[in-house]
């Protein structure tokens, strides 16, 4: 029978299949960090466990990290206790751990890829909702919370229903200043924050294929944000031209032979989808949000929605609430509207690709006065990276600040956050209320418009900037 | 687990959708390496002006002693956003034992399942009627018989639940209790899966 991409990996990976419920599924790659993992270790010690098969899992600490002397203790007294519990951990059931001070330390779905951990047919979850991320090496991941990272130290695998799929092809070649962020954005924008609620995505298409490792990882990534379990893009040459090399990548013999499985991982011709959407890639704009979910997303030379041409009452009353606490208005465009703050970071966005695109743009040119603006690259071997192609030179002149990698303003857990009522172009991937500190308003971009913005100070077009 | 079979309770209404967990329990609360005590911070910044716990904000409903009971009655997409299970412990350790909403994100739902608080997905209409009863009405979950009624009137319906989950959550069991049975076959799985 003609199977999905998604049916072929999940196919392999059950080990049992529960009459009237879920099926047992085993998972290839568990990643952990500080804080989603330590009532799980708490969980399986308390049973008498150990972790089942700690070469399997890999953990990292970067979602409460200071960005600034990682060297030192850390000042904040909880956070340094969840990193400290975090090694003992590891160090206790023989874990894999690239702690801070580590090369190889970051965002935990930065990490993954870059290291060749994450490759093509795998099962691969971690308790974090954006480990969609590794999808896009063509592999099943999702995100689990903290009893099913449990589960997962307990068996290395999990109980899960099967998903429905959906396929989202996206067809033709993007505009000049469009990048994959804003094909994201749009596609959420579209289906809304709940649209793929129930389903597993597929990403295909030209425009897709068209796309580098770095930028197929921002799509998956925020798959998760329209609701999706995960998103996943099939391998091909430019997913094993990526992954060749790297660290734990097979090499030699075996690098032939899996690339040669590798190539038997797509969905055939006559395979059927639950759902399937068409996108011209023409029609996508540079995208920004208005609102208080990824989904209140508008071409940034667009008009944030009129309220009272919206019928469902339900909705109006979100949008109202998400306008008055953004502080914007219906009908009125966002563009040339001051910014105080632009974050550029992020699992979705603060990979080697996305600071050279930054980069490129800002060259010769200065940051507003009126905006402080934050690069945090994704992991250690980014900065380093970095530093090698003299982009912090750029950056520093261009009076940036550079920090050191981690979640940072993203989610606001360490002291990187926006003051309340200061708005913040972010390249991360939630403006929930409060996700980047209390208060704080979130406008989502791509990198080059986030660049673009840090240079005018206003909300802009990143077309007009390009020449 | 606490084994869950019926709830009859009043509700707490929060008639607004897309709730996302950064709402629920915002992350500056995720420190903690323990379950418990997330209940205290359970819509911290919607319950406290400037997260000062005495200034609540009097027009929210956690605030207002007249609305108790075990179950949270919330608008559509409720759960969407952040993974952290952290959400679904601040409302066990809040009191609820149950949801009810028209749409539940997935991975909250999973959380919750897994914590033993049952997510009820009604339709949109009777999520309507519920939220037009006065807080002095109660509703009765039963989850044998997958039913929510509305007592004061007797409007039910019924409600799905995955069968597998259901019975855990009937017995008090948990998937990690299964799954440590079922060893023999993950290690058979694996050797088959290395040659
Ligand atoms: S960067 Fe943000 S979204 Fe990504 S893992 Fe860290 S906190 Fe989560």
């Amino acid at each position: 029978m003609a199977k999905t991409l998604f049916d072929k990996i999940w196919d392999k990976h059950v080990v049992q299949q529960i009459e009237g419920g879920p099926s047992v599924l085993y998972i290839d790659k568990h990643f952990i960090h500080e804080v989603t993992s330590p009532q799980a270790f708490a969980g399986i010690e308390k049973r008498g466990l150990k972790v089942f098969r700690p070469q399997q899992v890999v953990a990292t600490a970067d979602h409460n990290v200071p960005t600034l002397n990682q060297h030192l203790p850390i000042k904040d007294e909880l956070s340094r206790i969840q990193v400290q519990q975090l090694i003992e951990n590891c160090k206790k059931h023989d874990i894999e751990l690239y702690g801070l001070g580590h090369p190889f330390q970051g965002i935990v779905h930065v990490i993954g890829p870059e290291l060749g951990i994450t490759q093509p047919g795998m099962t691969i979850v971690c308790g974090d909702s954006h480990t969609s991320t590794h999808g896009a090496f063509g592999a099943i991941a999702f995100g689990i919370g903290t009893s099913e990272v449990e589960m997962v130290f307990a068996s290395q695998c999990l109980l899960q229903s099967r998903p429905k799929v959906m396929r989202i092809n996206i067809e033709g070649e993007l505009q000049a200043g469009v990048v994959s962020k804003d094909i994201i954005l749009y596609i959420i924008s579209k289906i809304t924050a709940s649209g793929a609620t129930g389903y597993f995505v597929e990403y295909a298409g030209s425009a897709i294929r068209n796309l580098s490792m770095e930028a197929r990882m921002t799509i998956c990534n925020m798959s998760i944000e329209m609701g999706a379990r995960g998103g996943m893009i099939a391998p091909d040459e430019t997913t094993f031209e990526y992954m060749k090399g790297r660290l734990f990548a097979p090499a030699g013999e075996q690098w032939e032979k899996k690339v040669a499985q590798w190539k038997g991982l797509y969905t055939d011709a006559d395979a059927v989808f639950d759902s399937e959407i068409h996108i011209e890639a023409k029609d996508i704009q540079p995208m920004i949000t208005y609102g208080t979910n990824p989904g209140l997303g508008i071409p940034v030379n667009g008009k944030v929605p009129a309220v009272e041409s919206i019928k469902d009452e339900g909705e109006k009353k979100n949008i109202e609430k998400a306008l008055a606490y953004m502080g914007l208005e219906a009908g009125k465009t966002l563009l040339g509207m001051p910014v105080q703050h632009v974050f550029i970071g992020s699992c979705t966005n603060s990979r080697i690709e996305d600071l050279r695109q930054v980069a490129s743009l800002i060259k010769g040119r200065k940051k507003n006065e009126q905006v402080q603006v934050m690069i945090v690259p994704g992991s250690q071997q980014v900065a380093k990276q970095v530093q090698a192609e003299g982009l912090d030179k750029i950056f520093r002149e261009a009076g940036f600040e550079i920090r050191q990698p981690g979640c940072s303003a993203c989610l606001g857990m360490n002291e990187d956050k926006i003051p309340a009522g200061e708005y913040c172009i972010s390249t991360s991937n939630r403006n929930f209320e409060g996700r980047q500190g209390a208060g704080a308003r979130t406008l989502l971009a791509s990198p080059l418009t986030a660049a673009a913005a840090a240079v005018t100070g206003v909300v802009t077009d990143v077309r007009e900037l390009l020449n | 687990m606490k084994p869950l079979q019926k709830i009859q309770s009043r509700f707490v209404p929060l008639p607004m959708e897309n709730v996302d967990t950064d709402q629920i329990i915002p992350a500056r609360f995720l420190k903690a390496t323990t379950r418990d005590g997330f209940g205290k911070n359970l819509f911290r910044d919607w319950r406290y002006t400037d997260n000062d716990e005495s200034k609540p904000k009097a027009d929210f409903v956690l605030n207002q002693p007249q609305y108790s009971g075990e179950i949270l009655v919330a608008g559509k997409n409720f759960g969407c956003g952040s993974s952290r299970e952290h959400a679904a412990w601040a409302i066990l350790d809040h009191g609820f034992r149950a949801v009810v909403s028209s749409f539940f994100a997935d991975i909250f739902k999973n959380n919750a399942l897994n914590n033993g608080v049952l997510p009820v997905t009604v339709s949109d209409s009777f999520l309507a009627e519920i939220f037009a009863q006065g807080n002095e009405s109660t509703l009765s979950i039963d989850l044998a018989a997958q039913t929510i009624t509305i007592d004061a009137n007797g409007h039910a319906e019924k409600f799905e639940i995955n069968h597998y989950k259901k019975t855990c959550l009937l017995n008090g069991y948990d998937d990690i209790d299964y799954l440590i049975s079922q060893k023999e076959k993950i290690e058979a799985f694996e050797s088959k899966m290395a040659v």
